[in-house]
């Protein structure tokens, strides 16, 4: 950002130089916060569901604008005209207090989110702990909110929110540090510097153990945004809605939108720790050529972690409680310290990597992802040969969405 | 920084910590609680102690008050009276504790020198002060056998506190689905 | 001038919050999260005369405060738990078997 704003500010030095930083920080902040995150999250509901609709051969929504693309508009428009209903039982500052505790944790982790090589807010030096403090301070919003609704579905929901919360919260900062050994820094921007542009070159191909802690990871975020196949805290069959159930109008919307909002952090976590970040290679010398490709790159690697989260949402169940601890405990902490030994391991034993094994897992990723690209080919096409005009009326009515 | 900032930051740090003891309701001490150690990590920043301001809020804000604040939900403890055992207690604590709290902020804040470097802004700091880097390199050389202790002092917690909180004696295993014995 | 002197006035002042809490409370999670308070205090003060000295010595003792008040916090709370599971009360008042 520094650099980025050195560029525009010329020559101007002094004070001018100190509130040219200041506003230019102030006006990016916002522009990433009301231009980006809080349109993304709701863009993000109208593609989950045509995404969904998709998979589950439905239309899905296609009613409000192109494709039904401004649904999300609509929907938002109605969320706020809504009446804000609190419980006379509700613990009221508690109540009120809590959504806005929640949105705080999510935001704030776009503070240390790099776009491009220059366009990040702040490059803190212990950016991805940063995140880490940041995020949980959602738990603490969401205890909140189930605690004041003083509704035992309220209740639990948040009782196992925040449990699920805190325990992935463990493989989740585990597997960050295979990505932090290689880099030598907690810093967004240094743990990208140290990745290429071509895939082998990220981290998450070093080899083996890092392969792993990009799974771990990946998969400890999704539960830590208590995301399908992980989210427990809202099984509507077991709990209404959990934590939200007693909300209504904006401050449920703005739930919602730290739920789907949070899978864009998670998209461009992995992205920055495992996937390369926004490194393109060398092609011009102009910054603002050079940043846009960045850009592209980075929105382009976290929108497919968004797309692969929403398709896991539509193909998985959700896991049970028990096994949801199991899960954490017994399999997913073990494995993430073994990730983080085997990378330090490999670290001291090939202080400049292999490139053979970088190219070897490279190589098998490729080949696992060919295969499963054809196994899916194989049952689309079976599918298509079924044929849905049989099925009778009453049947394809439950379809319809 | 200016002495108004701080004083404004000081001044809710301490409303927030009064809130901890004066509330009623302990979820609302809980969430007080939670706001004073976010104030601390904000004091850590400006103390250049950067680590630690991050390891304040994951440890404190994202683990230790959501441990309290489940157990109080699941005792759901709201509503108990919480008078102290003589009325005149309460008024003589606060008391004895203002007077004390006054007079080491008025010895500290003498120009006595009493705190080290404490009649200027501090110290000259070295290049990368309160950094990973800083932290790591002396907490893995000159306190390694500290830290190494400190990990078996974890362990020791997470065994006592399985041990204290387990509901059954651990030989009575509940039995599987098939009604054998595990 | 806003030195370490005014970092460890603060400091004092939360502990000795924390110190009435403790001497006023009865209900048992409230006295613990007065005692947190208190050793959060003192980690104020110790990151206080790090600034002041330049050294880093007080980060990492407030690195191990921290570690203590984690364990603490979970050996601390399952014994309240265990204690509420017998007792049905969490006030420190009527905790008085071992009183002599």
């Amino acid at each position: 950002m520094q650099a980025f704003l050195d560029t525009l500010l010329g020559d101007a030095a002094g004070l001018e130089r100190q509130l040219g930083y200041l506003a230019g920080m102030v006006v990016f902040g916002a522009v990433v916060v009301f231009g980006f995150v809080l349109p993304f999250a709701g863009i993000v509901t109208w593609a989950e569901r045509r995404i969904w609709a998709r998979i589950q051969s439905r239309v899905g929504p296609n009613r409000v604008g192109p494709f039904g693309f401004l649904q999300w508009l609509a929907d938002g428009v109605k969320n706020i005209l809504k009446e804000d209903i609190i419980p006379t039982v509700a613990d009221r500052p508690l109540f009120r207090f809590a959504p806005y505790v929640v949105m705080v944790g999510f935001v704030g982790a776009f503070v240390c989110v790099p776009f491009s090589g220059d366009l990040i807010i702040a490059d803190l030096n212990i950016g991805i702990l940063y995140i880490t403090a940041v995020t949980s301070l959602v738990v603490v919003g969401i205890l909140m909110a189930g605690w004041s609704s003083n509704n035992r579905w309220s209740l639990l929901g948040g009782i196992r929110a925040a449990t699920q919360i805190i325990s992935y919260e463990i493989p989740a900062s585990l597997a960050i540090f295979p990505a932090v050994l290689l880099s030598g820094t907690l810093s967004m921007q240094g743990i990208i510097g140290e990745q290429g542009a071509a895939p082998w070159q990220w981290h998450m191909f070093h080899s083996p153990f890092t392969l792993l802690g990009f799974g771990l990871f990946f998969t400890a975020a999704l539960a830590e945004g208590n995301r399908t196949p992980f989210d427990l805290a809202e099984a509507e069959s077991e709990l209404v809605a959990g934590f939200a159930t007693e909300y209504s109008g904006m401050r449920s919307t703005l739930f919602f939108m730290a739920e789907w909002g949070n899978l864009y952090v998670i998209g461009a976590l992995v992205t920055t720790l495992y996937l390369g970040g926004w490194q393109v290679p060398q092609f011009t010398y102009n910054p603002v050529l050079m940043n846009l490709a960045q850009v592209g790159v980075f929105m382009g690697k976290s929108l497919a972690c968004v797309f692969f989260m929403i398709w896991l949402r539509a193909t998985l169940p959700r896991v049970r409680v028990d096994q949801l601890m199991a899960m954490c405990w017994k399999y997913m902490v073990p494995l993430a310290m073994l990730s983080v030994l085997g990378t330090a391991t490999m670290m001291v034993a090939l202080p400049n990597g292999s490139h053979t094994l970088r190219m070897a897992t490279f190589a098998v990723v490729v080949g696992v992802v060919i295969r499963f690209a054809f196994k899916v080919r194989f049952h689309l096409k079976r599918a298509r040969k079924l044929d849905y005009t049989s099925l009778s009326p009453g049947a394809s009515q439950g379809l319809s969405s | 920084m200016s002495e108004l900032v701080f004083y404004l930051l000081a001044a809710i740090t301490v409303l927030c910590a009064l809130g901890v003891i004066t509330r009623p309701n302990p979820v609302h001490s809980a969430l007080f609680l939670v706001m004073t150690l976010f104030m601390l990590a904000v004091f850590y920043i400006i103390l250049e102690a950067h680590l630690v301001a991050a390891l304040q809020i994951i440890v404190y804000a994202g683990a230790v008050m959501v441990l309290f604040l489940f157990v109080i939900t699941l005792l759901n403890l709201k509503g108990d009276p919480d008078e102290p055992a003589h009325p005149l207690l309460r008024i003589v604590a606060y008391a004895v504790a203002a007077t004390l709290a006054a007079g080491v902020a008025i010895v500290l804040m003498g120009d006595a020198g009493v705190v080290p470097g404490g009649a200027g802004a501090g110290a000259v700091l070295a290049e990368g002060f309160g950094g990973t880097r800083a932290l790591a390199r002396i907490l893995f050389t000159d306190y390694l056998v500290a830290f190494e202790l400190t990990s078996v002092l974890l362990l020791v917690a997470v065994v006592g506190a399985v041990v204290l909180a387990q509901r059954e004696p651990v030989a009575e295993a509940p039995l599987t689905e098939t009604g054998e014995d595990a | 001038m806003v030195g370490p002197a005014h970092f460890m006035a603060l400091s004092a002042a939360l502990f000795f919050i924390g110190a009435a809490g403790v001497a006023t409370r009865r209900n048992i999670v409230v006295i613990f999260m007065s005692v947190e308070l208190m050793l959060n205090a003192a980690n104020l003060a110790f990151v206080a005369v790090a600034r002041g000295l330049g050294t880093m010595e007080g980060q990492v003792i407030v690195f191990f405060v921290m570690t203590l008040a984690a364990a603490e916090a979970a050996v601390g709370l399952a014994v309240i738990l265990a204690m509420f599971r017998n007792r049905q009360t969490v006030d420190a008042g009527e905790i008085s078997l071992l009183k002599w």
